[in-house]
């Protein structure tokens, strides 16, 4: 499954070593068709991000930055323009190439957690290897590892509906780390959680960040943003800000 | 990843809903279990032929007159027409492939024994009749090809006549009288059991035909050695077809019957006889079974329903394991698997039910029944391929839902 990832530049050294941009966007358009109204989610965008980088990306609903999340989570493809993530251009790919990728380049943070209802933490974090063909035990003992790593390893038995919400998305984040993706990706990851626990979320989000991993995030809140190196603001379907 | 490995989330998904999927197996387990009542309904009336035919002795062909000719109302030569030992002989002789023949002829008659009596029905046979016709023996002996010539007054009788007339004690060397004929009983015959036709078999006694028509039956005939109907034994391997054409050409002669004219005698394959009139009962099985299988059917269509509802409740799931790289046909075969589980667990309930089902009907005495070991794989087959083929649309709605939709599903 792994085979074709290039040779893995993971670890604190990364941002630096990083020779060229990791993602690339080259005018990315999506449109959407309604009935017989399209609507033009995306407008042209061209960025690139660094391996390593932390993005935060914000912008009112309907700006065009969920559009701009599922097409580098590899969960739909551009209606136009070019788009190369690890070297892998995505823009042809048919929906088992797609899914192909997603299990070995991306992990996904979501606002509600998504966790399987009655089922274990563990195997709730062991989800994503199931479809990469990793055998049980190897799949136990990797969950296990995301899991101590998140601050779960005296949780892994019980059921989601037995965790807090902070325990939830931490889980949830474990998930997203146990197929040693290249980026996280994190919709609102804060959404649903209070202060006190949304600062616990960020600090795991940066500890990561800081052994390699490129995370992008998509936030309303300032202070969430203010967690990464780089912002991106989006309006009607484009980046009307960039800063570093 | 094995399609296998999601048998654990299909049986999870299935425990956490336990009343909803009982009550969507409801529809298998009434189909699966009515298609094995009625397959054993129809195995038993299989079996009951078998058993018939198997009772009448094996190969068997019964020669009678024609009725049209019975009192000789349209025989050419004036004649009464019934068969006669001649023929018997005849039969036995000139005809390839026959192992044995015995002629027939009887008549109810009173038996007397010490201070009881038993009016039971008298047969007149040869010494080959107990081959023929599948007698075997309990106690004692059978009459030789001697005595009949001798006309020997000897018996061998069935079970229902020694228990009638000698109780517990043995009749073998006993004296019963028929009519004013004092008549030795030299042997005992294996029990029968009911026939085809309902009646019990071992109700009878044999004497040698000779015996029979000068001792016991009591009208004449203006014919010699006369008997009601030959039985044939075939020779092991024999065609039945030819061995009746050959019977039929070789009475045609003896009994003067012109070219061109009708049969005054048919000669009958008694297996065909008796599986012809039962096929019935085994078609009614069949095609009560056709009707539990629409049942079948039926229950098919509720596990598509909970299916649907299945997926469209677990959107979300879906989307998220698309999300975290499930291909297509994982989502696909993990539903497929789910709804096979389902419908299987349902088959195996119905199979108990269907068991349990047949054993209330061979209670009720109504219908014979045989439960077939193969109804197991027939009963788990069937399940299975109603919960693929109904499975089926479900599974792959599930399989093509867009990730992004699904995820953003409430």
């Amino acid at each position: 499954m792994n085979t074709a990832t290039p040779a893995r530049r993971r670890g604190k050294a990364a941002p630096a070593v990083s020779a060229g941009p990791f993602i690339q966007c080259r005018n990315l358009t999506r449109t959407y068709k309604m009935g017989d109204t399209e609507v033009k989610a995306l407008r042209g965008v061209t960025l690139d991000i660094r391996e390593g980088d932390y993005v935060a990306v914000m912008g009112a609903s309907g700006s065009g930055k969920s559009t701009f999340m599922n097409l580098l989570g590899a969960l739909d493809r551009p209606t136009s323009g070019e788009l190369v993530i690890g070297g892998e251009r995505l823009s042809g790919l048919s929906a088992d190439a797609l899914a192909a990728f997603r299990s070995r380049m991306v992990g996904f943070v979501f606002q509600q957690f998504n966790l399987l209802p009655r089922t274990s933490a563990l195997d709730n974090a062991a989800l994503p290897l199931v479809y990469a063909g990793v055998p049980a035990v190897e799949r136990k003992r990797r969950a296990e590892a995301r899991l101590q790593q998140v601050g779960l390893g005296d949780r892994m038995d019980h059921q989601p509906s037995q965790l807090s919400g902070g325990q939830q998305q931490r889980v949830a984040i474990a998930r997203a780390l146990v197929n040693d993706p290249r980026i996280l990706l994190a919709d609102e990851p804060t959404g649903a959680l209070d202060t006190r626990t949304s600062a616990e979320i960020m600090a795991i989000f940066d500890r990561l960040n800081a052994d390699g991993i490129t995370i992008i995030l998509v936030t309303h809140e300032p202070d969430v943003a203010e967690h990464a190196r780089r912002k991106l603001t989006f309006r009607d379907g484009v980046i009307v800000e960039d800063r570093t | 990843m094995n399609p296998l490995a999601a048998l654990p989330v299909a049986l999870n998904s299935l425990r956490v809903n336990a009343l909803r999927s009982l009550l969507a197996m409801l529809g298998v387990v009434i189909g699966v279990g009515s298609v094995i009542v009625m397959v054993s309904i129809s195995e038993g009336a299989k079996q009951a032929v078998e058993q018939q035919i198997a009772s009448l002795g094996a190969n068997l062909l019964v020669v009678r007159p024609g009725s049209s000719a019975f009192g000789g109302r349209r025989g050419g030569a004036g004649t009464a027409t019934l068969l006669t030992d001649a023929d018997v002989d005849a039969i036995r002789n000139e005809v390839a492939n026959v192992a044995a023949a015995s002629g027939e002829i009887g008549s109810s008659a009173a038996m007397v024994a010490g201070g009881t009596n038993w009016t039971t029905r008298i047969q007149g046979v040869n010494e080959d009749f107990f081959r023929v016709r599948d007698w075997r023996l309990e106690r004692g002996r059978l009459f030789t090809a001697e005595e009949f010539r001798a006309g020997a007054r000897v018996a061998v009788i069935g079970t229902t006549v020694a228990e009638q007339l000698f109780g517990v004690s043995d009749p073998v060397g006993q004296v019963v009288r028929i009519g004013n004929v004092p008549v030795e009983v030299i042997g005992v015959l294996q029990s029968k059991g009911q026939s085809a036709f309902g009646t019990d078999q071992d109700d009878v006694a044999f004497m040698p035909a000779t015996t029979a028509r000068s001792r016991v039956i009591g009208f004449t005939f203006n014919q010699r050695d006369p008997v009601f109907a030959i039985y044939v034994e075939l020779a092991g391997g024999a065609n039945p077809a030819h061995v009746q054409a050959d019977i039929e050409e070789l009475l045609r002669i003896r009994r003067n019957v012109l070219p061109g004219a009708e049969d005054n005698f048919n000669v009958r394959d008694m297996a065909e006889f008796i599986r012809a009139r039962n096929e019935t009962a085994a078609q009614l099985g069949l095609l009560l079974a056709a009707t539990a299988a629409i049942s079948l059917i039926v229950g098919g269509i509720g596990i598509m329903n909970i299916m649907l509802v299945s997926v469209t409740e677990r959107t979300r799931e879906i989307g998220l394991r698309l999300a975290v790289g499930a291909r297509r046909r994982n989502i696909r075969d993990q539903f497929l698997i789910e709804s096979v589980t389902l419908c299987v667990t349902g088959g195996l309930i119905g199979l108990l039910a269907g068991v349990a089902g047949t054993m209330v009907v061979e209670a009720m005495g109504q219908f014979p029944v045989a439960i077939h070991p193969m109804v197991a794989g027939l009963a788990i087959g069937s399940a299975a391929f109603v919960g693929i083929f109904f499975g089926f649309y479900p599974a792959h709605r599930a399989s093509r839902l867009d990730p992004i939709e699904a995820l953003r599903f409430e």
